[in-house]
């Protein structure tokens, strides 16, 4: 189907599925029950899985393929932002062409930092875009406050000159983002039973362009112009030998990882008409990095899982805190319940980066392909077992559909 | 004239904090080949060692003062600390305030276990992995430790104060000849600039003048043939990685009382300390030192306001623009030796 082959094409139905049915999936506790705070499937947080699923997808394109680390891919997306924001301004509400800008201007600026970056590798590679990153956060934060905002950050305002459209609704507030007059915010919110689903306009538009985003990948992972990225990756000498120059594959990889990051960012102020500097501040690249290694580097499905997992945990497991815990663990006797939530409160509520870095180092040492390989390993474990026809766990069809 | 000698003073601190860590971090990439981003941590560590001796010796109990009474009479009762209670009070006192200084004496084990703890627990496993790995994973034992700190200590920077007798300000000027007042310099920042030189020059002069570091510099150039030799230059690396731990370290200690302690600070310094590092060329004990200083004074430049005005904001980018401009044009940076990393 489109031109992939079989296992590819079951991914992406997998994917294309877990996308449409996203508001069902992640919501799999009533309303009113204790668990409900596991809810994930409130618009705001789908919308961004999709988001940084799309900044991870694009980063693994640079990272998982050809192996160049890049500490400074945030700077992408908050461009990508900026540019959005000032088309909201300037053109219109529609968030169509604050996209198709974001995504040209972090193109742009991706290929003069990608242009002179790439003239080293390693680590001076890294420590180049780190420089470029550093360098955009400070300047969006101090020289270029009529631009970007300063510290306060780039807003809409009341007396933005719209070309297409108005300044002002006639109530006297700020128009919202739309898509063609769908407002982003629109949602559809069906109650079945104790369950209540929220479909909302802006986390579909975001879902179509990430499965396209994804479609993308999914070809480049399989087009020639793959090979020769896995190629600078395995062996950047040996590639050279046979005549071949390995800068424009490269150069054209971060410019596309750009793009996508471009691509995040103007969907992100599509969502919400915000732009602020300490996006691009290089810890924010520092996420995208734990987001494609926590879900496999050099897999199709893995940076996506990897978004997912740490997006959740910011926003669900940072919320668990001492009163949280202390209910769960109820049921204990009392000396022991205090020791069972004093041993686990650090890893929650406030303490969650904590969780994420051991994760990370852990993934890092044992599991060097990330949630994907974890996922295979599983499976494999028990698809050696004859004597068990249906011995599949959860997750790993999608892992082993993946790379 | 008087201007420019300041600003140069100005950047001596902050220079030495960097030469201190990008030291430390190119002792550990020559000898090791790691490339650590935890070693900000490590910075971080030392200076909340500090703290945690200024806490640890304010430590208090409860005790009745025979000689005052509350106002209704009774005895009052006051916090004494026990080190006034051992040593009393004056002594005890004095302890208190020099809690800054003794924290070196504090920091050095625990610095030393700490980074034996690193190198032995995680680092040796990542000598053969690719330098990506290497970055990785200490960068997610610089979120662990940073983490672990922020839930002990909390989210806010803790005020770290000099010994009082330490606070105040040397008149520069009058020494070289310029009138009173016009060239002022903290006495800290004096003191932290020699602690650093003094600190810089040891771990040289260790290295040069001792069997020890001979063998490491000879294992810097040729691990293999020097472990031929049948000396057990793992070993001797181990100690190496304790010794820029310790570096680091106390470059922390001594940083507490110029910005206090947070526990994100290791972070802070860690990129600026790459760029350095960089800067100074990869694997160049020497290139480390000046590129920190040379870096550090270039940035308090920047920050001149004749200069922000021209320029503004400058001085936030002054050291990226240096290190994109040095690396494009110096590859190997400024004291550089061929075949490191390339």
């Amino acid at each position: 189907m489109l031109g992939l082959n079989k296992k590819d094409t079951s991914l992406f139905l997998i994917v294309l599925g877990m996308t449409l049915f996203a508001p069902f999936i992640l919501n799999p506790f009533p309303v009113d029950s204790d668990l409900a705070q596991f809810n994930a499937g409130y618009p705001d947080l789908m919308q961004r899985f999709l988001i940084f699923g799309i900044f991870a997808i694009g980063f693994n394109i640079l990272f998982g393929l050809t192996g160049y680390l890049s500490f400074g891919h945030a700077a992408f997306l908050g461009v990508g932002s900026y540019a959005g924001v000032w088309m909201m301004k300037l053109l219109t509400m529609n968030v169509v062409p604050a996209i198709v800008v974001s995504v040209i201007v972090a193109g742009l600026f991706s290929l003069f930092v990608g242009w002179i970056s790439l003239r080293r590798s390693g680590i001076y590679f890294s420590i180049l875009t780190l420089a470029f990153a550093q360098m955009s956060f400070a300047l969006a934060y101090s020289v270029l406050t009529p631009v970007t905002g300063g510290e306060t950050g780039l807003q809409l305002s009341l007396s933005d000159p719209r070309v297409l459209g108005v300044g002002a609704t006639p109530e006297g507030s700020i128009p919202l983002t739309n898509f063609f007059g769908l407002e982003m915010r629109d949602s559809w919110e069906p109650a079945l039973g104790g369950w209540l689903f929220t479909f909302n306009a802006g986390y579909y538009l975001c879902a179509v362009l990430m499965l396209v985003a994804f479609y993308v990948a999914i070809r480049i992972f399989r087009s020639p112009f793959g090979m020769m990225l896995k190629a600078v990756k395995s062996n950047q000498q040996r590639m050279q030998y046979t005549g071949l120059n390995p800068k424009p594959y490269t150069l054209a990889a971060f410019v596309i990882s750009g793009m996508y990051a471009g691509l995040a960012g103007g969907l992100m102020v599509s969502m919400d008409p915000l732009a602020g500097a300490e996006r691009m501040f290089w810890t924010a690249s520092g996420e995208v990095v734990l987001m494609t290694i926590l879900g496999g580097a050099g897999t199709l499905i893995g940076p996506v899982l990897g978004a997912g997992f740490i997006k959740y945990m910011e926003n669900i497991v940072s919320k668990i805190n001492e009163g949280i815990l202390h209910a769960w663990f109820a049921f204990l006797p009392d000396g022991l319940e205090d020791f069972v939530v004093a041993v686990f409160y650090p890893f929650v509520g406030k303490g969650w980066h904590l969780t994420l870095g051991i994760m990370f180092m852990l993934v890092v040492i044992f599991l060097p392909g990330g949630i994907v390989e974890g996922g295979q390993r599983i499976g494999r474990l028990f698809r050696r077992r004859p004597a068990e026809p249906k011995g599949r766990p959860v997750g790993a069809p999608s892992s082993s559909a993946a790379e | 004239m008087d201007a420019i000698i300041l600003q140069i003073l100005n950047g001596l601190d902050k220079g030495s904090a960097y030469a201190l860590i990008a030291l430390g971090l190119t002792l550990i990439f020559g000898t090791l080949g790691v490339v650590n981003f935890a070693h900000g941590a490590l910075f971080m560590l030392g200076a909340f060692c500090a703290v945690t001796l200024s806490r640890l010796l304010a430590i208090s109990h409860e005790t009745v003062d025979p000689t005052r009474t509350d106002f209704l009479g009774n005895p009052l009762k006051v916090q004494t600390p026990y080190v006034e209670e051992w040593f009393g009070p004056e002594i005890g006192q004095t302890i208190i305030e020099w809690s800054v200084p003794l924290g070196i004496l504090f920091a050095i084990p625990i610095m030393i276990a700490a980074g034996l703890a690193m190198e032995r627990g995680l680092i040796r496993y990542f000598y053969k992995r690719p330098h990506a790995d290497q970055i990785l994973v200490t960068f997610g034992l610089a979120i662990v430790l940073q983490e672990i700190v922020k839930y002990f200590f909390g989210a806010n920077p803790i005020p770290t104060p000099a010994p009082p007798a330490l606070v105040g300000s040397l008149d520069f000027g009058v020494l070289i000849g310029f009138d009173a007042g016009q060239i002022i310099y903290p006495y800290w920042r004096l003191i932290y600039f020699i602690f650093a030189a003094i600190l810089i020059g040891g771990v040289f002069a260790f290295l040069q003048f001792t069997t020890f570091g001979m063998v490491v510099r000879a294992g810097m150039a040729d691990r293999e043939t020097v472990g031929l030799l049948g000396i057990n230059i793992d070993k001797r690396f181990t100690i190496m990685f304790a010794i820029a731990a310790v570096v680091a370290g106390l470059a922390g200690v001594m940083y507490a009382p110029i910005n206090s302690p947070n526990y994100h600070m290791g972070m802070d310094f860690l990129v600026l300390s790459f760029v350095v590092v960089v800067v100074g060329g990869m694997g160049s004990l020497g290139g480390a030192v000046l590129a920190g200083f040379v870096l550090g004074i270039l940035e308090s430049f920047a920050s001149m306001p004749q200069v922000t005005s021209v320029i503004p904001g400058i001085n936030q980018i002054v050291i990226y623009l240096v290190a994109i401009i040095i690396l494009l044009t110096r590859p190997r940076g400024l004291l550089g030796r061929k075949g490191v990393m390339e």
